[in-house]
């Protein structure tokens, strides 16, 4: 298997995850996953429906347990009590398909929430940070108004700007614009992009393969719960290797 | 029915109210623990709760408030019919507001916790910020729908021999020998409570039947 790109660096990888293996009663969804993500890199992950990629994602903030296998995420490592757990929350910020803004908050409240409650920033604090980061997802003009008020493209924008409030380390993106109408995709992408440009660590579970070839620097193909192939997006679209990533691309590349 | 008579009715409505709010507070109280502990993940504690749910909603109120009133005497506590009576409604209340809200929290969106949890909030700060606001809201209807049931179930009191407004009105008809006039007061006295809290929680019903489409 392709590993060339981090093996050779010596930092602290900024994810790890060795030997993860994962059941659902006696199903297996995770497969000895064997991954390392170094500070800054921007990995895209894919594969079929069902393969274990929400999954994998999941068990780094712990949103799913594990039963085997460690899992770094910087520097810290996730153990199974609650103060590991919350320490790693605060490192990875999560982007959901189906946004979970808070539909009783409006956008700013639901900025302020988690630095306040868990970084325990203060209102004016909190209300400032939030205020710069809606700036930066270009929606700031919105932020009095309830989610239910805005379309599916500026909600995600908002989620990523919630998530971003909490200065987080790396981020982890769960088909983000799966649940967008197509027109509203590009602006959510974008966004994405720009994260990436300024250097914050990513894994995003997404089908998006343009986005993949612009800003992944390895791209993981996962089938059954495990680790297929992976490789730089120039190397995995011309050149897959495996059998099934020719199938999988095939169809995905097809659709479009 | 003279004045006379008629205050001695207010009385009565008096402690119906008394005992409605006292209940419904201190229920809710409780049954904000019942719902949390039944919703705790925690399975020896949601399995505790749950019992407790099924005895108060599967015995009568009558029964629930003799055995409080009768059964606490008989272990040694001694309590005058006004706190027995009390701590008998809180009891059942705790257990029907507890279910209702169980239900409510239950409701709310898988999504909106695991958000919670990605951004790190802690367990209080999960249900206090983001999970009961929102099944608070769910939970409206059908808690005012309880709160109506509750206040008519104040009338059971009358039995352990507690002067509310069934017994005022009891005690009233057997002094003038007007069942007919005394008792359409009285009825027209608990409709004159109930009925406002049962056009606002279908009110609040139809709310968010529209809101959620
Ligand atoms: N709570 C659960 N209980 C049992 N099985 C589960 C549960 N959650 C997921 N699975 C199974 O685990 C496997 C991996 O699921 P997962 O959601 O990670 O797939 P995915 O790659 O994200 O798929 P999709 O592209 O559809 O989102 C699937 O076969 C799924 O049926
Ligand atoms: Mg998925």
């Amino acid at each position: 298997m392709n590993q060339t790109i981090n093996s050779a660096t010596t930092t602290e990888p900024m994810i790890s995850l060795s030997g993860v293996e994962k059941w659902y009663g006696a199903f297996k969804a995770l497969d000895n996953i064997n991954m390392s993500v170094a500070k800054g890199e921007k990995i895209v992950l894919c594969g079929p429906s069902g393969s274990g990629k929400s999954t994998l994602i999941r068990c780094i903030n712990h949103l799913e347990a594990y039963q085997k296998g460690d899992i770094h995420v910087g520097g810290i490592m996730l153990g199974h009590g609650s103060k590991t757990i919350d320490a790693v929350r605060r490192e990875v910020g999560m982007v959901f398909q189906q946004f979970n803004l808070f539909p009783h908050l409006t956008v700013l409240q639901n900025c302020m929430l988690a630095p306040m409650r868990s970084l325990g920033l203060d209102k004016a604090q909190a209300e400032d940070r939030a205020r710069t980061l809606l700036e930066r997802v270009k929606i700031s003009e919105q932020a009095e108004k309830y989610p239910a008020q805005l379309s599916g493209g500026q909600q995600q924008r908002v989620a990523i700007a919630r998530a971003l409030c909490m200065r987080p380390k790396a981020m982890l993106f769960d088909e983000p614009t799966s649940a967008l109408d197509p027109e509203m995709v590009k602006e959510v992408l974008d966004t994405m992009i720009a994260l990436a440009e300024e250097g914050m660590t990513m894994i995003c579970v997404t089908h998006e393969m343009g986005f993949a070839r612009q800003v992944a620097d390895r791209v993981i193909f996962m089938a059954s719960g495990a680790i297929v192939e992976e490789a730089p997006p120039a190397e995995f679209f011309s050149n897959p290797k495996h059998e099934r990533t020719r199938k999988f691309l095939g169809e995905i590349l097809g659709r479009h | 029915m003279g004045r006379e008579e008629f205050l001695f009715l207010l009385a009565g409505l008096k402690w119906t109210v008394a005992l409605s709010v006292v209940a419904f507070i201190c229920g809710s109280v409780a049954g904000l623990m019942v719902a949390l502990a039944r919703t705790s993940g925690i399975f020896i504690v949601e399995r505790l709760t749950a019992g407790y749910i099924a005895v108060f909603q599967g015995t009568p109120l009558l029964m629930q408030l003799f055995v409080v009133y009768y059964g606490l005497a008989l272990i040694g506590i001694q309590m005058d019919a006004w706190a027995a009576v009390s701590v008998g409604l809180t009891l059942h209340a705790s257990a029907f507001l507890g279910e209702i809200w169980r239900g409510s929290i239950e409701a709310v969106p898988r999504g909106q916790t695991e958000a919670a949890k990605a951004l790190s909030l802690g367990y209080v700060s999960r249900m206090k910020d983001v999970v009961l606001p929102q099944a608070i809201r769910i939970s409206l209807p059908a808690t005012i729908g309880f709160l109506v049931q509750l206040i008519k179930g104040t009338s059971l009191a009358s039995i352990v021999g507690f002067t509310e407004l069934t017994r005022a009105g009891n005690i009233i008809s057997n002094q003038i020998f007007q069942p007919l006039t005394v008792f359409g007061v009285v009825g027209a006295l608990y409709f004159l409570m109930c009925c406002p809290l049962t056009i606002y929680g279908a009110h609040l019903e139809r709310k968010f039947l529209t809101a959620s489409r």
